[in-house]
């Protein structure tokens, strides 16, 4: 995918133009389309160590390369080759095994409200993989002195703090599904991760794997809590069944919580 | 001045349906009947995780107090367009206004129903911002999540606005 990016370079003279944020600290921002969403970056603190820079393009690329793994919307990704038979399993990137893996603890962890093979045909991981790259890509600003930061990959959320570094306070804005543009909650972030799973209003539903069907109600279930990979599987497990999903949360992980709305 | 850009709609009912204005206190964005499953904080601090706890509230867009297009030195108030994203109603670019590193009021620019320019455009103002008692921290929104951030075209454009503040 062709990368839009709008960083400007670092330096004294371009941070003039910069809002700090409410709190007085500075405050920078990275913006790179990547594995087809808008994804930004965040930093607060000591904002212009060059350590900075060069974190953040390791993590556009960790997230490049992601997207050259995974894509199903490339028919050149190594996924969509693997599915063709064009490359053998002991060819492709490690990374389709270890997420392959993490999808069955997934569905077993889950109760089989997340699944990545529900119509039996095809191993379909994108459900998991947007969070796992961003928490891979993400390792790169932890080891940044003197930041915290906020990764915003198309509404999930990763943030931490840098290499001994404290971690700040981000407040996240979950939006009402019902009423576009409005803000519902709001859930203050600071070390860890924040998904949310509906109804899309285009493109891929949220399919229940117990049928196989799409799920037609609207709404939504936000979780956070200590990965942004699990936050990711479990927001989609509530949104499946929140009812069943929030007990079988409760039992399996207790450092997540939920809001379904 | 940025000009309004107006565009042909191919379905309007949806989009009056769609963007009609809410001017019940009561309804559309409080939490619906399954609830909010607060799960048990972690006993023993295993995780880092500081995640605090959420805080619902009522959706009411009233008319925001933006004045758009404006810069004022004194005030340090700025303006802030993302992107232009494209909706299935047509585009949507949003507008922010900074105040002091908080995010004052937030308004649709670009609005995708031509028939409706002499409508409220602030519809699509974020009700949290615009509530008389607002707490310090509802204004301050630093990320926005929503499963339809992909598709639908104000989130994507609001956190771009966003972006655009700290870039």
């Amino acid at each position: 995918m062709s990368a839009v990016t709008t960083r400007v370079d670092s330096g004294p003279s371009a941070r003039s133009t910069a809002q700090p944020g409410s709190d007085g600290a500075p405050r920078r921002a990275f913006v790179e389309q990547a594995m087809g969403l808008p994804v930004s970056v965040h930093v607060r603190g000591d904002v212009d160590r060059p350590e900075v820079g060069t974190a953040v393009d390791q993590v556009w690329g960790v997230l490049h390369r992601a997207d050259a793994v995974f894509s199903t919307w490339r028919p050149d990704s190594e996924l969509m080759r693997l599915r063709r038979g064009d490359l053998c399993a002991a060819q492709v990137h490690p990374w389709l095994a270890e997420v392959e893996q993490l999808c069955v603890d997934a569905e077993r962890r889950t109760g089989g409200l997340f699944s990545a093979s529900f119509d039996g045909a095809h191993h379909d991981p994108t459900g998991l993989v947007k969070g796992w790259a961003v928490e891979r890509a993400a390792l790169h600003l932890r080891h940044v002195p003197g930041i915290s930061w906020c990764v915003n990959a198309g509404g999930d959320l990763l943030a931490g703090a840098g290499r001994q570094a404290a971690a700040s306070t981000w407040t996240i804005g979950v939006e009402d599904p019902r009423v576009p543009g409005s803000v519902a909650a709001t859930i203050p972030l600071r070390v860890g991760g924040l998904a949310t799973s509906g109804a899309a209003a285009r493109g891929a539903h949220v399919v229940d794997p117990r049928t196989a069907t799409p799920i037609g109600r609207d709404g939504s279930a936000t979780v956070w809590g200590p990965t942004l990979l699990w936050a990711d599987v479990w927001a989609t497990a509530l949104f499946v069944d929140p009812d069943e999903g929030a007990v079988t949360l409760e039992g399996a992980d207790p450092a997540y919580r939920s809001l379904v709305l | 001045m940025r000009r309004i850009t107006l565009w042909a709609l191919s379905t309007l009912t949806t989009l009056v349906l769609l963007f009609s204005y809410h001017t019940s206190t009561g309804g559309s964005g409080t939490a619906s009947a399954a609830g909010t499953s607060v799960q048990a904080p972690a006993a023993a601090g295993s995780g880092t995780t500081d995640s605090g706890t959420a805080s619902t509230d009522s959706g009411t867009t009233d008319s925001g107090t933006t004045d758009s297009g404006t810069t004022s030195g004194s005030a340090a108030s700025k303006t802030y367009d993302g992107d232009t994203v494209q909706t299935r109603w047509g585009p949507v670019q949003v507008r922010i206004t900074v105040v002091d590193g908080k995010i004052t009021a937030s308004e649709a620019i670009v609005y995708p129903n031509g028939n409706h320019e002499d409508e409220q455009i602030n519809s699509f103002a974020l009700p949290v911002l615009n509530q008389e008692a607002v707490s310090a921290q509802s204004a301050s929104i630093d990320m926005v999540s929503g499963a339809t951030v992909t598709s639908e075209g104000y989130l994507s454009s609001l956190q771009s606005a966003i972006d655009q503040a700290h870039l």
